[in-house]
């Protein structure tokens, strides 16, 4: 098409069947459907079942975050609540009161937790920023005080359990083998995601990020920015509500904490490690938060300082999250100059892990000397014994952590250079093609 | 106390505002008829932007009457004033910054178009919204900057999107606050033209500075001196009133020849 064709254009033609968005939401699917097949382990099962359901929860949290500048402290009630009522659900069905396919539970799970998005949601949505946050700070509180004071209904301490091998099998599928449920979970996860997007793309969606992006201005283009608010609080509920009554099939049990403000905490920062400023940002995190409470958790006894660690550079360095290093990436390659960086990137990752070695040893010496001081002053690191109480391994220890921090701030001094000179290139380059 | 007309597209009865003890707008009466073009003058705190901020609904009024079209929409949420036909720009360019300049424009469509909190409709099937759009952006000439963020347009170009957001939505009623401010002399003629197209046959009111733009834009002039519509007339009436050369005019239009404009 020449300039002039685009000149002459009449109106601005848009593309529904955009082929690279067919090819993404395939490979979603895909991956869904393959990963069990690939990760065959009881605990990579039981892993993506729980990553299936935090995507949607990351998602729907950040439903207010990144779309629409909504800070929830206390988002875990919706999904907490959900996972409650579904859980009571799925015991009535097991009494014979009520015939609810298990399968449809989780929707259960969803108007559970639209309902308490519409009675909450009311009140928190009517104020914005930081009242806003407060608020849902306030009411997580709330609903956490309730759960220990009514214990018919949150079951006290030990939670509610409940049976999810209930009803007569549909095809054959009863859920009682993890592989069914994570299909289940996997079909949820892709229509929820699937729906999510498609939200953003509507008017409503839209006004959201409007309100985001200025609220004032919001209200005089016809728009209440308190009633937007509101509704996208409420879809948020229902997918919110949704991963929890998934949750609750999937451990077949119900704890006060998954209203408590730790799991709010988690929602949050995994979604900002993520990236909240795009779409697909909190899937990553969701994986990262599965990843880190599963995994890390089993590694080390520190693996709360050392997301604490993560979460720090990420603010200061990447607020955009991991999603925005990705896409500021994507850019660079799409102008081709991503080859340039591959020594400066290789220099930041082996420098970066030398000094993460030495940072490691040493949070791991002071764990050690405030846990595990009965079992003598040695530890294994790496390989490696230490001595917690000698001082040859702790000078050591900062003898690595140095070199690498000296060597890091060298090769991100140089990367920092390199990367400011292809932003402008591009930068350049935009001008010159627009130019034309 | 007068009675309102149900005939006048804007109509202020003895309206009054305060901010704490201070009274900013002290009784202002003003009847604008549908399709005239009206700039508001007086000198710096004589309260233009304050009678901007209370006829579009973002102060409260503390007495009196501000009517649309004869219905009273003193007390009104801005977007229901909004909703009623009447919108506005602002001084300082407020505009949807993370947004391009294709969707800013696009939100202020939506809800005049009909389609409210729609979540159940695509925005690119939206044919007539989209239409509407791209005529908005032909006429404030940003059709070329569609896809760029509104943070990273120049100054001319976000006085323009501000422009266009406000008419875009299609209220009969338009408020321009100090539309050409910021802007040098060949910038400002250019958008004097733009603002008389966009606003071709609607009722304008706007706040000005600059004398030029104001006799070349309006067919009557409001002289607001503190808190006060002390001149409502055509341009020529009010620059031979007296108590306004007194007040106002006289030193501003000494200022400016003494400028050499």
């Amino acid at each position: 098409m020449t300039t002039a064709d685009i000149a002459m254009k009449p109106v601005y033609r848009f593309q529904p069947y955009n082929v690279g968005r067919w090819v993404v939401w395939s490979a979603y699917a895909l991956i869904l459907a393959v990963a069990p097949i690939v990760f065959q382990s009881s605990l990579a099962l039981t892993m993506l079942s729980q990553i299936g359901v935090a995507i949607i929860a990351c998602l729907a949290f950040n439903m207010l975050l990144g779309q629409g500048g909504m800070l929830s402290f206390g988002h875990a009630v919706y999904s907490g609540l959900g996972s409650f009522f579904a859980i009571h659900t799925l015991n009535l069905v097991s009494k014979g009161e009520w015939a609810v396919p298990v399968s449809l539970i989780p929707l259960v799970g969803g108007l559970a937790g639209m309902g308490v998005a519409v009675l909450l949601g009311y009140v928190t949505t009517k104020k914005a920023g930081t009242p806003f946050a407060m608020i849902t700070l306030g009411i997580g509180e709330l609903v956490w005080a309730m759960s220990l004071m009514f214990p018919e209904f949150f079951g006290g301490e030990g939670g509610v359990s409940g049976n999810r091998v209930v009803g007569k099998p549909v095809l054959g599928i009863t859920f009682g083998p993890q592989i069914q449920l994570y299909y289940l979970i996997a079909i949820y996860t892709f229509v929820c995601t699937g729906l999510m997007f498609a939200y953003t793309r509507t008017p409503l969606g839209r006004m959201l990020n409007a309100v985001r992006d200025n609220p004032e201005r919001v209200e005089f283009v016809g728009y209440s920015t308190q009633r937007v608010r509101y509704l996208s609080f409420i879809a948020s509920g229902l997918f919110m509500g949704i991963a929890g009554g998934l949750s609750a099939l999937n451990f077949e049990i119900v704890t006060s904490e998954t209203v408590g403000a730790a799991r709010s905490g988690a929602y949050l920062l995994f979604t900002f490690l993520g990236g909240a400023t795009f779409f697909f940002g909190p899937i990553i995190g969701a994986v990262l938060m599965i990843v880190a409470v599963v995994l890390l958790s089993e590694l080390t006894k520190a693996w709360l300082l050392y997301l604490g660690l993560i979460f720090l550079f990420m603010v200061m360095y990447a607020p955009g999250g991991i999603a925005s290093l990705i896409m500021m990436n994507l850019r660079v390659a799409a102008f081709g100059k991503l080859r340039r960086l591959w020594t400066s990137y290789l220099a930041l990752g082996a420098t970066a892990l030398v000094m993460l070695v030495g940072a490691a040893a040493i949070i791991e010496m002071v764990y050690h000397l405030q846990l595990n001081v009965g079992l003598g002053p040695e530890l294994k690191f790496m390989g490696l014994t230490l001595n917690s109480q000698g001082l040859d391994s702790w000078f050591g220890c900062a003898f690595v952590l140095f070199t690498g921090l000296g060597m890091f701030e060298l090769s991100r001094r140089q990367f920092a250079q390199e990367w400011g000179e292809i932003q402008g290139e591009i930068e350049r380059e935009i001008k010159r093609r627009e130019a034309l | 106390m007068t009675t309102p007309h149900s005939e006048c597209a804007v109509e202020l009865i003895d309206l009054r505002k305060s901010f704490g003890k201070t009274e900013i707008i002290r009784g202002a009466n003003l009847r604008v008829l549908p399709g005239e073009r009206v700039a508001i003058i007086g000198p710096n705190g004589a309260g233009k932007s304050t009678l901007f901020n209370l006829i579009s609904g973002r102060f409260e009024a503390t007495s009196g009457e501000i009517r649309l079209r004869g219905e009273r929409i003193d007390g009104m949420a801005p977007f229901e004033i909004n909703r009623r036909g009447l919108a506005r720009s602002f001084q300082v360019s407020n505009l949807f910054t993370r947004l391009n300049v294709f969707e800013n424009i696009r939100c202020a469509v939506l809800w005049s178009m009909g389609y409210r909190y729609s979540f159940w409709k695509f925005l690119a099937d939206l044919d007539d919204a989209n239409e509407r759009t791209e005529q908005v952006l032909e006429m404030i000439k940003l059709d070329k900057k569609r896809e760029v963020m509104a943070m990273n347009l120049t100054y001319a170009e976000q006085r323009a999107l501000e422009i266009g957001i406000t008419i875009a939505g299609g209220a009969e009623v338009v408020l321009l606050d100090e539309p050409t401010a910021g802007m040098s002399r060949s910038e400002t003629k250019r958008f004097i033209k733009l603002i008389r197209d966009v606003t071709e046959g609607k009722t304008l009111l706007t706040v000005e500075h600059d004398m030029g733009v104001v006799f070349g834009l309006a067919d009557k002039i409001a002289v607001l001196v503190y808190g006060e519509v002390i001149a409502f007339d055509v341009p020529e009436a009010v620059r031979a009133n007296q108590r306004v050369q007194e007040a106002y005019l006289g030193s501003v239009l000494a200022d400016q020849q003494a400028a050499g404009h």
